[in-house]
């Protein structure tokens, strides 16, 4: 391999030694990709140069060979830590490989189905903040009634992900006849504190509205407050109820409340990605994301969710400190 | 051909005649100055480990030839405490003589063939080639 490349460095450099010129340089720096690209070592390079400075210059003295054979000495071992971090990457490379596979699996594993019962119009939006997402969302759909589960694992990436399929497959696994909000949030509990190590800990939300009476139930393992928003005076109020977060003590019991729905109100449930939106300013306040909700109220349930994410993802440039989930129950005219 | 001389490893100057022992004997085996300074660094690498980690030990340099090939083998040996994870210490990124210290991977590199035989209290024998190309 050196052969020719080593014939075509002392041609280059024979010139410039000639009469030195910008323009060798410039073709000599072009001809350095080409020992990058064919991984010559740094203490090769030298090598090459050695021997093209003998042919060139045979008549130079042994000072001259004498510090090329230090320097090539010298630069052994940043040929060693080039190589290994050429190694590095590539090991770093099949790590992200492995990460896209992950995040495809954990999209098929944590698949939701979108409610769909009359007078309810539902919009939602999760993005994680690093490839995988820590905050779940789930659907639990019946004839009559549509439940939701917002769940968020303190901390992301991974672990957080990994901790979510549990959640999805205790939801799954709920006894019909039994989705009240405090027994679902009681029985999700129990499945998490016997599961999780004691350094993990999940909150939860969970709403669920019923269509024959338009009321919306909920209860939260220590989650942050849904926000209500009531078409005709235009307030909004916060929906908080009693209990821990998940797997914190086996035998939590949750408070559960509920309210009426009519047309035009709707709920906004969140995870803390959405409340403790950071900008350079400091946290924002509860204010701008009822200011937002209120600029959009009279959209589709899925275009105020998007409305509020593009809003606050703007005000972090586009970089979420923390993963993002918001869903919208939002009560419409029951087509008849 | 069995051409073989050796090193005790006690001091820290030992590793300078271990590593002029190596350059002269690759040297003389025929490989280029870059390859005598791989040659030198891996023995100079080898050499370091025994005196940080085991105290003392030895380094061993022969002539070898397999089906008219020519090389340069190194055994370093040692009694000292072994490695217990072989697997961690392989890896890149994981030096144990940190700083400088090249590892061994390092040395995988700088050699074209690699063996390492260790047991946890009863030392550890790194077997390295080098092949004329």
């Amino acid at each position: 391999m050196p052969q020719e490349v080593g014939r075509q460095y002392k041609e280059i450099m024979g010139k410039y030694l000639e009469s030195p010129s910008e323009e060798d340089l410039y073709v000599g720096q072009q001809f350095s990709r080409r020992f990058i690209e064919k991984e010559i070592a740094p203490e090769d390079v030298i090598s090459i140069h050695k021997t093209a400075l003998i042919e060139l210059h045979p008549e130079l003295q042994d000072e001259v060979w004498n510090s090329l054979d230090f320097l090539i000495e010298m630069m052994i071992h940043y040929g060693l830590t080039l190589r290994e971090h050429q190694s590095l990457i590539r090991k770093q490379e099949a790590i992200q490989m492995e990460m896209n596979v992950a995040t495809k699996v954990q999209d098929t594993l944590l698949k939701t189905k979108m409610p769909c019962v009359s007078g309810l119009d539902v919009g939602y939006i999760s993005q994680p903040a690093t490839q995988m997402n820590g905050d779940y969302v789930y659907f639990l759909n019946k004839k009559h009634e549509s439940g939701v589960a917002v769940a968020d694992v303190i901390g992301k990436g991974i672990p957080a992900a990994l901790c979510m399929s549990m959640i999805k497959f205790g939801m799954d696994g709920l006894p019909d006849g039994n989705t009240s909000p405090e027994n679902v949030l009681g029985i999700i509990n129990r499945i998490v504190e016997k599961s999780v190590d004691d350094s993990m800990f999940i909150s939860m939300f969970y709403g669920k509205y019923n269509a024959e009476d338009t009321t919306f139930s909920y209860a939260s393992a220590g989650h942050e407050p849904a926000l209500h928003f009531t078409n005709s005076t235009g307030e909004f109020s916060e929906l908080d109820a009693k209990g821990l977060l998940l797997g914190v003590k086996p035998d939590t019991e949750y408070e559960e409340r509920s309210v009426v729905l009519n047309d035009g109100d709707f709920i906004a449930m969140m995870t803390d990605g959405v409340t403790e939106t950071r900008t350079e300013d400091g946290f924002i306040d509860m204010n701008t994301i009822q200011n937002l909700l209120r600029e959009v109220k009279d959209m589709s349930a899925q275009q105020i969710a998007e409305h509020v994410y593009h809003h606050l993802a703007e005000l972090q440039n586009y970089r979420l400190s923390d993963d993002f989930t918001i869903v919208i129950f939002k009560k419409e005219p029951e087509q008849v | 051909m069995d051409l073989r001389s050796s090193v005790e490893i006690i001091t820290e100057w030992d590793i300078v005649a271990a590593r002029q022992l190596g350059r002269n004997e690759a040297k003389k085996a025929g490989f280029g100055t870059v390859d005598q300074a791989r040659i030198t660094t891996a023995i100079s690498e080898l050499a370091r480990n025994i005196y940080l980690y085991a105290g003392k030990g030895k380094i061993e340099i022969e002539r070898v030839t397999d089906n008219g090939k020519f090389g340069i083998k190194i055994i370093a040996s040692d009694e000292g405490p072994g490695i217990p994870d072989l697997r961690k210490v392989m890896e890149d990124g994981f030096s144990t003589s940190g700083g400088l210290g090249a590892g061994m991977p390092g040395v995988k590199r700088l050699m074209d063939e690699f063996k390492v035989a260790s047991e946890t209290g009863a030392g550890t024998t790194i077997t390295t080639t080098k092949w004329l190309h």
